[in-house]
């Protein structure tokens, strides 16, 4: 016990005494998660929208003066021709096209019906569908106002069409924030980070030094190096989750609702999935770059896999299974259940066992493949 | 020259030895293209939704096989009473709950309005919203079937063209920004930590007092990555050409300078930081840490950057990548020139510059 004791010591002193680490341990990843928390928004606002209009009468004005009072659009400016139009959208500079034939008021009094032709630069499909479904409202309201114009209202109660009103009604976020999403979601990034780069390069580190040799013909056994070596990062992780915790709920007044030990709980469990795959890596790796290169490897292919800026019901099949052995999956899961939902134990004990188990191996893995002799 | 070029091959060697390395430095950008181009989509499908059906009665049952037939959702419980939706929730399993009030079918035909309520779980928000409209694009569909004979007058309809991705498919976006963020990190990343750790081995106070210059130091150390980033665009551009069918509207040649200019100046990136810091584990959290995250976040990789807020869209025009991003897919898939791209191919230059330029002015020939 007191030889841990002195190891963990050791580690911490090493830790704080790495000025130039300190600060990318605790300070950017809190800068990190109080800005791109900010950025991380799939709201399409602001669409650089422009409209090239040949009609010029009062019915082509108050179109676009529909598409100028959406809070969606900003409107940047009235083309002469679509040539012109085409190459700002080449250029970038808007990303929606509005264009208004001529003789539009006429043939739309003469003929009952009339077309609008709309372009929509679709390099961001998923953003183009939203724009798309924007430009839709605009021309549904369009045309009921020019329903109940025409109709008198005798007539209007006669042909009134049957009609099913959907109500929506957005539980848990009812204005839809998206910053209440991504917080804690990113909480769970920067806390995995800092713990998987910190574990992986520590072993691996005193390898290319070689003073892992010195330690290794000291009677310290296998177990306690490795408790001493990964308790300090442990520590790390949990102080990490604490202040970001306080961040989301003083800057970005995220709810939590869940209870706060669960919470602890489950990370403290999850950070000894990542300290053993950090040291797995380690002891596999003959330098801090390898180390690196494959924690990195990893770490995306997780993120990306986590269900964290993309939903996982969309994948295929396949892999949705993948995903099944991605820990930060869990992680993302646990953290938005029981801070944002109020989820229980019993609601999160799938997740909870999986993380046990997948600590469990990845721990026993790590201590297997640590040798004191080469 | 001839030590230059000896110099050169000596850090060929180093990377080559290195297999463990090198795997994941082709494996990588083959195995994330796959995965963004097959599993990753940011489109909304199979969503599982429970039914709250208060009245059960033709019209109801005809909706809910509508909603159950379209390709967005997949029924997975019905549930019976309020009370039960908050539980459904909080497993977590379910995303949104149709609700449809009592007597649907009479309140239908009779005053010829009914209401379904839809609630979501809107912890995902960018979720939530879509669920709600195509729900509701659903119901409005199965109303225009149901009032064909109503005509109605006065009609604008919007022709929409969706143009230089007509597919919609979600691949187009993601190409371009894997393939920036993994030049990005390699690039940065490897050069960093080579050249520190040359430092922190104490191999540096080697290649100092060798006849080499200190700017030959840098450059045949830089030199084998450029070589190595050069391949791995390829390959990705190779993949997204055959599996993915992605076009390629602009010029090759183009396509090719841009990536070395953006290739130089992620190396520079990586030289700068590698002067700031000491040891390699400095080096590699500044160039993880720093720049995974705003890699993929700031650069329109995968959020829009006209949706964030201004200060971060202010920020995010000293994010390199941004740029980059802009161009391939301003070559890829609108394919335009030169004429179109000069200020971010400028923009680029410049950065490059200014991080050469501040390498230099740190850049310490001796050791302390």
């Amino acid at each position: 016990m007191k030889t841990i004791l002195y190891i963990i010591q050791k580690e911490f002193k090493q830790i704080f005494r790495n000025k130039a680490m300190l600060p990318i341990i605790f300070v950017m990843p809190l800068i990190q998660l109080i800005i791109l928390s900010n950025a991380a928004t799939f709201d399409i606002k602001n669409i650089k929208f422009a409209y090239v209009d040949h009609d010029h009468t009062s019915t082509s004005r108050a179109i676009v003066k529909k598409f100028n009072a959406s809070t969606y659009f900003s409107v940047l400016s009235d083309f002469p021709s679509n040539e012109v139009a085409n190459d700002a959208m080449l250029n970038g500079k808007v990303d929606v096209v509005l264009e208004i034939p001529q003789y539009f008021e006429r043939d739309l009094q003469n003929e009952k019906r009339n077309n609008l032709g709309v372009t929509i630069n679709a390099i961001d499909g998923a953003a183009a569908g939203v724009e798309n479904a924007y430009v839709l409202q605009i021309i549904q309201s369009l045309n009921n106002n020019l329903m109940m114009d025409l109709l008198n209202p005798t007539d209007a109660l006669t042909i009134r069409p049957k009609n099913i009103t959907t109500l929506p009604s957005f539980w848990y976020n009812e204005t839809l924030n998206y910053k209440t999403f991504m917080v804690p979601g990113i909480l769970v990034l920067l806390v995995t980070m800092i713990t998987l780069f910190l574990s992986g390069m520590n072993i691996v580190r005193e390898k290319e030094i070689g003073t892992l040799e010195q330690i290794n013909v000291t009677p310290i056994k296998k177990s306690q190096f490795i408790i001493g070596k990964l308790f300090p990062f442990w520590v790390i992780g949990l102080a990490i989750l604490t202040v970001g915790l306080i961040i989301a709920k003083v800057i970005f007044n995220v709810p939590i609702v869940g209870s706060l030990l669960l919470m602890y709980l489950y990370t403290s469990i999850y950070i000894l999935v990542v300290l053993g795959i950090g040291l797995f890596i380690s002891n596999f790796t003959d330098t801090q770059q390898q180390a690196m290169f494959i924690a990195w490897f990893f770490m995306v292919i997780f993120i990306l896999m986590s269900g964290l800026f993309t939903p996982i019901e969309s994948m295929p099949k396949w892999a949705q299974t993948i995903t099944d052995f991605n820990p930060i999956k869990y992680f993302v899961e646990v953290m938005r259940m029981v801070m944002l939902k109020g989820s229980g134990l019993v609601d999160i004990m799938p997740q909870l066992l999986n993380t046990l188990l997948f600590a469990l191996i990845m721990n026993g893995l790590a201590v297997w493949s640590y040798k004191k002799t080469n | 020259m001839k030590r230059f070029v000896g110099f050169i091959k000596k850090e060929f060697y180093h990377i080559f030895r290195d297999r463990r390395s090198l795997f994941i430095l082709f494996g990588m950008p083959i195995a994330q293209i796959l995965l963004f181009g097959f599993a990753i989509t940011n489109e909304i499908n199979n969503v599982e939704i429970a039914i709250l059906d208060h009245s059960k009665d033709a019209t109801t049952k005809e909706i809910i096989n509508k909603i159950s037939a379209s390709k967005y959702f997949s029924i997975n419980e019905f549930i019976e009473r309020e009370s039960e939706i908050e539980n459904a929730f909080k497993k977590g399993k379910i995303k949104a709950v149709l609700n449809f009030e009592k007597d649907f079918s009479k309140n239908f035909i009779k005053e010829k309005h009914a209401n379904i309520q839809v609630i979501t779980d809107a912890t995902d928000p960018n979720t939530a919203n879509t669920i709600s409209n195509y729900v509701n694009a659903i119901i409005k569909q199965y109303q225009k079937e149901l009032n064909k004979d109503v005509t109605i007058a006065y009609q604008v309809i919007p022709e929409t063209r969706m143009v230089y991705n007509p597919e919609l498919k979600s691949v187009y976006m993601f190409v371009p920004g894997v393939m920036t963020v993994i030049l990005m990190l390699v690039s940065a990343m490897m050069t960093s930590i080579s050249i520190t750790r040359e430092k922190e081995l104490g191999t540096m106070e080697i290649l100092l007092v060798s006849p080499l210059k200190p700017s030959q130091v840098i450059i045949g150390k830089v030199f084998p990555y450029i070589f190595l980033s050069i391949i791995n665009a390829t390959v990705i551009v190779l993949l997204s050409i055959f599996i993915f069918n992605m076009p390629i509207h602009g010029s090759l040649v183009l396509l090719a300078f841009e990536s070395v200019v953006f290739i130089i100046t992620a190396l520079a990136l990586g030289i700068l930081i590698s002067t700031i810091s000491a040891t390699q584990q400095t080096a590699m959290m500044i160039s993880l840490m720093g720049l995974m995250l705003p890699v993929i976040l700031l650069s329109g990789f995968i959020f829009p950057i006209s949706s964030m807020p201004l200060p971060l869209q202010f920020i995010s025009n000293i994010i390199p990548a941004k740029w980059f991003i802009i161009i391939i897919k301003g070559i890829m898939l609108k394919g335009v020139g030169l004429q179109f791209l000069w200020k971010e191919t400028l923009i680029l230059l410049v950065m490059t510059v200014f991080f050469i330029g501040l390498s230099v002015k740190k850049y310490k020939i001796r050791l302390e």
